[in-house]
């Protein structure tokens, strides 16, 4: 018998080893994404489209109700604000969930079919490294294009912010991230799992959550409209977008904001449900994985192209 | 004695296809979509500082037997080990030991340049950063790629693109390398780099192990220290290619060029004849014919043979065997 040799495998290393792959597997979408400028028209000045059409019939129901009842003028231009700021926020949080599906979902089955997975399996990192390298990446990248989309959309639309407690709001869009990308890292071993179809379930998962978790309008109208509305609400909260945009809508435009009538739940309770939301999805995303890994070593067919 | 790598009754059998109730099978799929053994009780021992070599035809099973003992494959029956650590029990350290390069790879990301690349697959070994980029620098160098270290994955040749994954293999110093036909598709003088930096590698320093798979006979014979001949996932000969040709080397080989044959069933009943291999040539519209005889008796019967079907004899040639002429001597085929 051969005598077995290893080397470093002590708690330090191991930390160190899986730091550096997290900043590895991140380098690629950090730097290398923004060498294609193009980004800035798809990914900054492109949603504004979407944001200008919802501003647009926000300001005209907004302005008729005003020429019916000027006398209500201050409170009606108020809602105005507020229902445009959501749309000038939920459209940045867009480029969140389109990362989350197309960059982190649909992910190891791309790198399958460029040959990187079967690498990545081979290295001593922990896969969930890997995919939080992905995560991080993918963040920081969303993150900017996000904020431009912002800032864009401020100066566009004219846009009043107002931040009492930035320090939950920093929480609130951390933790909604977290819950957000560990949904993604779950979801990407499911779709390599499902293979091709799993880009079909991608687009299929566009324009529905952008509606059941109110990316262009605040969530609760839709929790309160009754029967399928209401359903429709609940089911789309599994997404943390829309637990997340809620509080962030809630912490950016004051509770008061719409009559404080069309929240979901408070913000801490929505951050609380946030990070339940955040620990589960990292926990599926972890034990999916060791399972498509233990799958594709018995079966032979999921790291290697044309399997 | 110390192993780099160790494999006992090693088995793989992939399941095939999955048959569906509701879908009905279409012709011959029967057969082609059932189980397949790719590899079927392979026994190997491989030592510390070996070149070795698995030289076999397409489908034979190396590449499956590389897949096992790069962990990312279990076997069906059987043990295999790396560096004394059993591949389905006790991965991590294999992994951290190991690298392996594939010919034809398209790993990496296009818009990274190619020393960014290597450096993000270094990080997955826990290689320090600083280390990483000196040693790519090296490499990069030896392989003649220093001029190529800025400029983007998906700008640069194919052969080009194989020298930065052979430096990916290296960037992580392992003790144990797989080489998956690591010269495929490139042209000679890619392909001679590849060559003398692997020997120079293993050779220059103790303790280095190469596992080399590959269907280029003069490449094994002139790489490997020893070789194992694999054939439909059975290995049929291992040893040193001095002593595999010495196998044959009471027979006679030759090679004959000839028009194109209506019939050759004939030439495996001459008395004599060990083995033969023919290869149509169809830019020369004309047939390579490899003989293993005993002795040179049987030429005459074979020309015979040959223009009794109308076909002219472009050629004849005695030669010294080979490592081809090993494998057909036992199976009766060639590569090709």
């Amino acid at each position: 018998m051969t005598e077995a040799v290893s080397r470093r495998s002590d708690l330090r290393f191991r930390i160190g080893l899986n730091l550096r792959s997290i900043v590895g597997r991140a380098y690629p979408r950090v730097i290398g994404a923004n060498r294609e400028p193009s980004w800035i028209f798809f990914e900054a000045v492109l949603p504004l489209l979407s944001i200008a059409a919802y501003v647009f019939i926000y300001r005209a129901i907004a302005l008729n109700q005003v020429a019916a009842n000027p006398a209500d003028a201050p409170r009606i231009l108020a809602n105005m604000n507020a229902l445009v700021a959501s749309v000038v926020l939920g459209g940045a949080m867009v480029a969140f969930w389109l990362n989350v599906l197309w960059s982190m979902a649909s992910q190891l089955y791309w790198e399958k079919e460029i040959g990187n997975l079967q690498l990545y399996m081979m290295a001593p990192m922990n896969r969930m490294a890997l995919l939080g390298g992905m995560a991080v990446g993918g963040m920081f990248m969303t993150s900017v294009r996000a904020i431009s989309t912002l800032v864009a959309g401020v100066v566009v639309f004219g846009v009043v912010f107002q931040v009492a407690n930035p320090l939950m709001l920093v929480a609130v869009f951390f933790v909604t991230l977290v819950a957000l990308y560990g949904l993604g890292m779950f979801f990407a071993s499911l779709y390599l799992l499902w293979g091709r179809e799993a880009w079909n379930l991608s687009a299929l998962m566009e324009e529905p959550i952008f509606f059941s978790s109110g990316f262009y309008f605040p969530l609760g109208g839709l929790y309160q409209s009754g029967g399928w509305g209401s359903a429709v609400a609940v089911l789309g909260s599994i997404i943390p977008a829309g637990l997340g945009l809620d509080a962030l809508r809630q912490l950016t435009l004051g509770e008061t904001a719409f009559g404080g009538k069309f929240w979901v739940l408070s913000a801490p309770v929505e951050l609380e449900l946030l990070v339940v939301l955040a620990a589960g999805f990292l926990i599926l995303a972890r034990y999916a994985l060791a399972y498509l890994e233990t799958l594709a070593k018995r079966e032979g067919k999921l790291t290697s192209r044309h399997q | 004695m110390s192993y780099a790598v160790e494999t006992r009754d090693l088995t793989r059998v992939f399941a095939g296809k999955r048959k569906h109730w509701w879908r009905k099978p279409k012709p011959n799929e029967e057969e082609s979509g059932g189980p397949v053994t790719a590899l079927d009780g392979v026994s190997l021992q491989i030592r510390e500082g070996e070149l070795f070599g698995l030289l076999g035809p397409n489908g034979a099973g190396k590449t499956t037997l590389i897949k096992i003992l790069a962990t990312l494959l279990l076997p069906t029956s059987g043990k295999a080990f790396v560096a004394g650590n059993d591949v389905t029990k006790d991965p991590f350290p294999i992994r951290q030991r190991i690298n392996m390069v594939s010919g034809g790879e398209t790993s990496g990301y296009g818009l990274l340049t190619t020393r960014e690349n290597i450096w993000m697959f270094s990080q997955f070994y826990g290689v320090p950063s600083k280390v990483s980029k000196a040693r790519i620098d090296e490499l990069m160098h030896a392989f003649g790629l220093w001029d190529k270290r800025d400029a983007k994955v998906r700008l640069i040749s194919s052969g080009q693109r194989q020298k930065m994954n052979m430096i990916r293999g290296f960037v992580t110093e392992p003790d144990i390398l797989f080489l998956d036909e690591p010269t495929l598709g490139l042209d000679v003088n890619a392909a001679r780099t590849i060559r003398e930096y692997v020997m120079n590698w293993v050779r220059g320093q103790s303790g280095k192990t190469v596992l080399l798979t590959t269907h280029y006979m003069a490449e094994a014979d002139e790489m490997c220290d020893r070789i194992a001949i694999i054939d439909k996932g059975k290995i049929l000969a291992c040893d040193t290619p001095e002593n595999l040709k010495r196998m044959i080397h009471t027979q006679t080989t030759f090679r004959l060029e000839v028009d194109p044959l209506q019939d050759t069933s004939t030439f495996q009943r001459m008395n004599g004849v060990v083995n033969f291999s023919l290869r149509d040539d169809a830019s020369k519209n004309r047939t390579e014919l490899t003989f293993i005889l005993e002795n040179e008796a049987p030429v005459a019967e074979i020309l015979s043979a040959i223009t009794a079907q109308g076909a002219k004899v472009h050629a004849l040639r005695k030669t010294e065997p080979t490592l081809e002429d090993v494998f057909i001597s036992m199976v009766g085929r060639g590569f090709e």
